[in-house]
Order: structure tokens, then sequence, then C-alpha cells
């Protein structure tokens, strides 16, 4: 119990090394103090103190509607924080978007969208630039050949290379969703903010994009904060997690974090953690439905 | 308006019957500005059908029928109130909050709302302008007759300076419409370039209107982008095809329209209408066939597709 420092509590960060790289300081790519964030005139959270070092994988947990996604979109700028001080990759919020992929809870398509897997993960290289590109062949354009040399990486890298040149809204939820990640990846960033990818994937998959998004940020040394609704499927990826809950947030360790004493005195109602013989960890009690939920919460629709 | 009777009529020759018609300096000063206008409406009607603002687009083209009205009961020419009309009404449009995306909800009733009444308020203009009353067929539904050499040079200058507009905001615009989240999240001002693009539109449709009538401004503004987006999922490809089609119908719809007694409008809607069937069973054809050899190649197609 004495482990985990809840974030809550201001001046008092809490900072955890990956193993192997405790060594050489790195300034946190993500950095929170005591930040709170307002939608309308409901304050979501506040008090949230946490860092995120360079190539460190952070789970953000938490039932629907406190504002998991809301904390990512504060990261990328769109939102400002109410309170506290926020910086990412050293910078104020939405300064870095350049160095940032950005991956948004489950959108699909409309299905009659007719542009290309390829054409989205290519707008995720090049989609912000001023200007149309000139339609001049990759033959005679070293730029030209660079970029579709880096897209058609990145789609083989998540598997998507049978379905990427297929128009998008043809594509089933779980193919959209790789495009999507390869979107993500394309401009090898820095820092990977990814809301619920594992979302509409089977389990297959879902291991399968874990470990490639595990993978990436441990070769690549990448920063990842990705909102989960199951830390199963990340649990040997994972440096630490944050747990929201109303009001404040929990950082820590997640077999420090994910435990029955943290969870009780977080949501205030008893909650029991149990592991199962494989190292799995099964929240029961849990104010959130575990499997089905809905996108978008109507207002005031918490747990 | 019988053209058919100062004429010896279609021989089949397109090169007589081009110099035929091009003998006529309205017939000349039609084509150019038909020309100009097709590219125009098929480039912003390409986004719009992307953006599925459609409605916005609707909308658009309605309210340029009371601004030509209020124009010509004020004495001053009906381009002038094409113009002033779409862009204001871009401008209303861009500040109702999400108005242009999806069409549905509080905001697509608010403005089908302002729609409807500025509708009724042409219809009043018209009134209040009597013996103006012949002219209503041609606001509504096009005409070819009459248009000026001035005329085809602000249309030109207007629609270089729409389209050099786009190329500027065309990649980010792409991206925001496909994609809004992550283009915002990437820094692209997804709601200024929401707002430009509806100024831009107003400004195609005003254009349009002038040509095909402002009820039969989809004729330009969807039908060739519709019908290039079901034959290809390219993006240049479908933006360059859309153009084509708004060209090839607005040339054969003046054609067929220089030959008949009919509206020009009819015939460009009804042109196009064509292609976009077309289109559509060329489509669901290439999907027949492809599953078809699909069945029969194994699974080894769909990575053929991509190397
Ligand atoms: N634009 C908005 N205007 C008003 N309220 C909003 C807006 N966006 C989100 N909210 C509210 O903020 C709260 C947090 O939303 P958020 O999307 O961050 O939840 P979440 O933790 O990601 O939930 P989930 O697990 O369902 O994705 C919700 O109650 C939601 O209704
Ligand atoms: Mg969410």
């Amino acid at each position: 119990m004495s482990t985990v420092k809840p974030v809550t509590r201001p001046g008092d960060p809490v900072r955890y090394r990956v193993p192997g790289q405790a060594a050489e300081p790195r300034f946190p790519v993500v950095s929170l103090r005591g930040a709170g964030v307002r939608v309308g005139d409901r304050t979501l959270w506040s008090g949230v103190e946490l860092d995120v070092g360079a190539g460190e994988f952070v789970a953000v947990l938490g039932p629907n509607g406190v504002g998991k996604s809301t904390l990512v979109k504060m990261l990328l700028g769109i939102l400002p924080p109410a309170a506290g001080e926020v910086r990412v990759l050293g910078e104020a919020p939405g300064r870095a978007g350049q160095r940032i992929g950005y991956l948004p809870q489950r959108r699909s398509f409309d299905a009659s969208l007719r542009i290309r897997g390829i054409d989205i993960v290519r707008l995720g290289l090049d989609g912000d630039r001023w200007g149309v590109p000139l339609p001049v062949p990759a033959r005679f354009s070293a730029r030209r050949r660079a970029a579709r040399d880096r897209i058609a990486e990145v789609v083989e890298l998540v598997g998507a290379s049978a379905y990427a040149h297929r128009p998008i809204g043809e594509c089933s939820g779980g193919e959209q969703q790789r495009l999507l990640i390869a979107q993500a990846l394309v401009r090898d960033p820095e820092l990977l903010l990814l809301d619920e990818p594992l979302d509409s994937l089977d389990l297959s998959h879902q291991g399968a994009v874990a470990a490639l998004i595990g993978r990436i940020c441990r070769e690549a040394g990448v920063s990842v904060v990705m909102v989960a609704h199951d830390v199963n499927p990340i649990l040997p990826w994972l440096d630490r997690v944050v747990y929201i809950a109303e009001g404040g947030a929990v950082a820590g360790r997640p077999q420090e974090v994910i435990t029955t004493e943290t969870l009780s005195r977080l949501y205030g109602v008893p909650v029991e953690v149990l592991r199962t013989s494989d190292g799995r960890l099964v929240v029961v009690g849990q104010p959130e439905a575990p499997a089905v939920h809905t996108d978008r919460h109507a207002e005031g629709g918490k747990p | 308006m019988n053209w058919a009777d100062a004429s010896a009529g279609w021989s089949w020759n397109p090169v007589t019957d081009l110099q035929q018609i091009w003998a006529f300096p309205f017939m000349v000063n039609a084509f150019r500005a038909g020309t100009v206008v097709a590219v125009l409406a098929a480039v912003m009607g390409w986004f719009m059908v992307l953006r599925r603002q459609s409605f916005a687009g609707h909308t658009l083209a309605v309210v340029s029928f009371p601004g030509a009205a209020f124009a010509t009961l004020l004495g001053i020419g009906a381009g002038f109130g094409y113009f002033a009309f779409c862009v204001g009404g871009a401008l209303v449009i861009a500040a109702i909050p999400r108005a242009g995306q999806g069409g549905s909800g509080q905001e697509s009733a608010l403005t089908g709302t302002v729609q409807a009444f500025l509708l009724a308020c042409g219809f009043l203009f018209v009134a209040l302008y009597k013996g103006f009353l012949g002219g209503v067929n041609s606001l509504l539904f096009g005409s070819f007759l009459g248009i000026t050499t001035l005329q085809v040079a602000v249309l030109t200058i207007v629609a270089a300076a729409a389209l050099g507009a786009l190329t500027v905001i065309g990649r980010p615009l792409l991206f925001a419409s496909v994609d809004e989240n992550v283009a915002t999240g990437r820094g692209v001002p997804v709601r200024a370039l929401s707002v430009v693009f509806l100024v831009l539109l107003g400004t195609a449709t005003a254009e349009a209107s002038q040509i095909t009538g402002t009820l039969l401004v989809f004729a330009l503004l969807v039908m060739p982008a519709a019908a290039a987006q079901q034959l290809t999922a390219r993006p240049a490809l479908s933006l360059a095809l859309s153009v084509l089609i708004a060209l090839a119908v607005t040339w054969t719809g003046l054609i067929a329209a220089y030959y008949s007694p009919y509206p020009i409008g009819f015939y460009v809607t009804t042109f196009a209408f064509s292609v976009y069937v077309l289109a559509r069973a060329t489509r669901a054809l290439n999907t027949a066939v492809g599953r078809h050899r699909f069945a029969g190649a194994g699974a080894g197609a769909g990575a053929g597709a991509v190397a």
C-alpha cells in the first residue's frame, strides 16, 4: 500500500524509470503538474501529477465517461487544461503535434467513403502540409519515392498490405483500426497517444497489435500513452498505469495500482483484484461494464 | 427560343456542327462560361461530396435565387446578387455550429428553415418586380443566352481565384474532411478550413447557378463528383474524372440545348444523371467480376493488388 503514491497529492511527482534507462536522465515526454480539466462547467478530474519518460509504456484505465479521452485530447492541445501545468515533449500542448502519433477513440469510416486506406495513411504523413502535391511520377521525385516507401513500410508493419488499396469504408472495423495505427506511426512519432487501439479487434489481433505497439515502444524508444479497458493484452509491456476515477487519479506500476486496496479506495466501493495462474489480472466488482460500452455518453452519464 | 430555325440543324458531323454553333458570339461565350463553371463546380463539388455537405450546397443554391431576384429588382446585374447571397449564405452556415457536417439534427433544421424563408423571399422579389416573370424560368432552370464577354471575364477571374485558394488549402482540407480528429491533433486549423471551404463552395454555387439555374446546380456540383467517386477511390484520379465528366455534360448540354427548344439545365442534368447511373452500374459490374475472379484466383489476388 505504501508503495503506491497517489498522484493527487500536489508537489509529489511520481517518477518511474524503465529498467535500463535509469542511467541517462531524460526529461519527461509528458508531464502534468496539478493538472485538471473541465468540460462545460463540470470538472472531470483535477490535481493530477504524471510524468511519462522517454520509451515508457503507460496505460490509462478507468470507467466510462471519467475523462480518459479528454486527457488524451488535453495532451494534444485540443482542450486547454483548466488548472495546473502540462508539458508535452518539452512544449505546451499542441505545439509538438508533428512529433505525436494520435489514434482517436473508435471511429469507423462511413461505408460510402471512397478513399483508399493507403490515402488515409498518407494523410498522416503529409496531410497537414499546405498546397497540393504536384502530379509528378514517383520515378522523378525522390521525395515521393521516400513517402511511398515509408507508407508501404508501416502498412506492412501493421499487416494491412492485403487491404490497404481498398476503399477504407469497405474495410472491416478491425482492418480500419490497423490502417489507423499505421497512420499514427507513419511519421516516426516520439510519443504515441492511442485511445483504445485494441477496441474492435478480436483476441488474437489484440495480442498481435499490443505486441506491435510494445515492440515499437521498446525498440524505437517511443513513449506510449494508451487508453485501455483491459490491461491484460498489454501487461507484458506495461511500465505504468494511470487509473482515473471520479475526481482524481492514481499512477504507479501495474502490480501496485491494480490491487484490491488501491482500486477499492479509488472507487469507494469494494473491488477485488484476482490474479489467474497465467498472471492475468481480473478486476471484480469494478463499477464499469467490463466488455460492452458505448463510445459517447450522454451528459452526466457517469457510472 | 428555338435556334433550330436559325440553323441548318444537327448534321452528325461534329466539326461542321461546332463551326456552325460557334459562328454565334453568344454561343462562344456560353461555351467559355460553361467550361469555367464546369471546372470550378466539379472541383468544389468533389470536396463537398467527400465532406457530406451536400445539404449546405443545396441551401447555397436555393439562396442564390432570391439573390438574383433581389439584384434584378434593384436594377443591378443578377451576377452581383448570386455572389452576394451565396457567399453571405456560406458565412451564415459557417456560423451555425456543425451545420455543414452530416446535415442532421437541430443545425440542419435551422439551415432548412432559413433556406425555405429565403426561397419565399425570392418569389416575393419576383412578384414585386412586375414583368420579370419570364425570367423566373431561366433563374430556376438555367439559360445560356445573352452571356456577355464581361460576364465570362468575371466568371473566369472569380473561378481562378477560388481554385487558387483551393490549391493552397487542398491537402489539409482533404485531411480535415476525412479525418477531423487526427487533423486537429496535427494542428490543422479544421474550423477555419471549414469556413473557407464554405465560402469557396458559395462562390462555385453562385457561378453554377448562372448556367444551370438555381434548382439544377447539383447537376454540376454533385453528379460529376459522385459519379467519379463511384469509379475510383484514388483521390487525384477521381478529382480529374469529376472535372472531365462536368466538362462533357456541360458541352453536350450546350449543344443539345442549341438544337432544341428546352432549357439547358434539363440537358445538363439528364446527361450528368446518365453518367452517374452508368458509373454505379460499372462499379457494380466491377465488384461482381472482381468477386468472380477472386473466387478463382484465391487469396493471392489481394496481395497482388498491393505490389
Ligand atoms: N464536447 C463535450 N462536451 C460536453 N461534454 C463532453 C464533451 N466531450 C466529453 N464530454 C463528457 O466528458 C466526460 C468524459 O468523456 P471522455 O470521452 O473523456 O470519457 P472516457 O473516459 O474516454 O470514456 P470511455 O471509456 O467511454 O471512452 C463524459 O461524461 C462526456 O459526456
Ligand atoms: Mg474515451
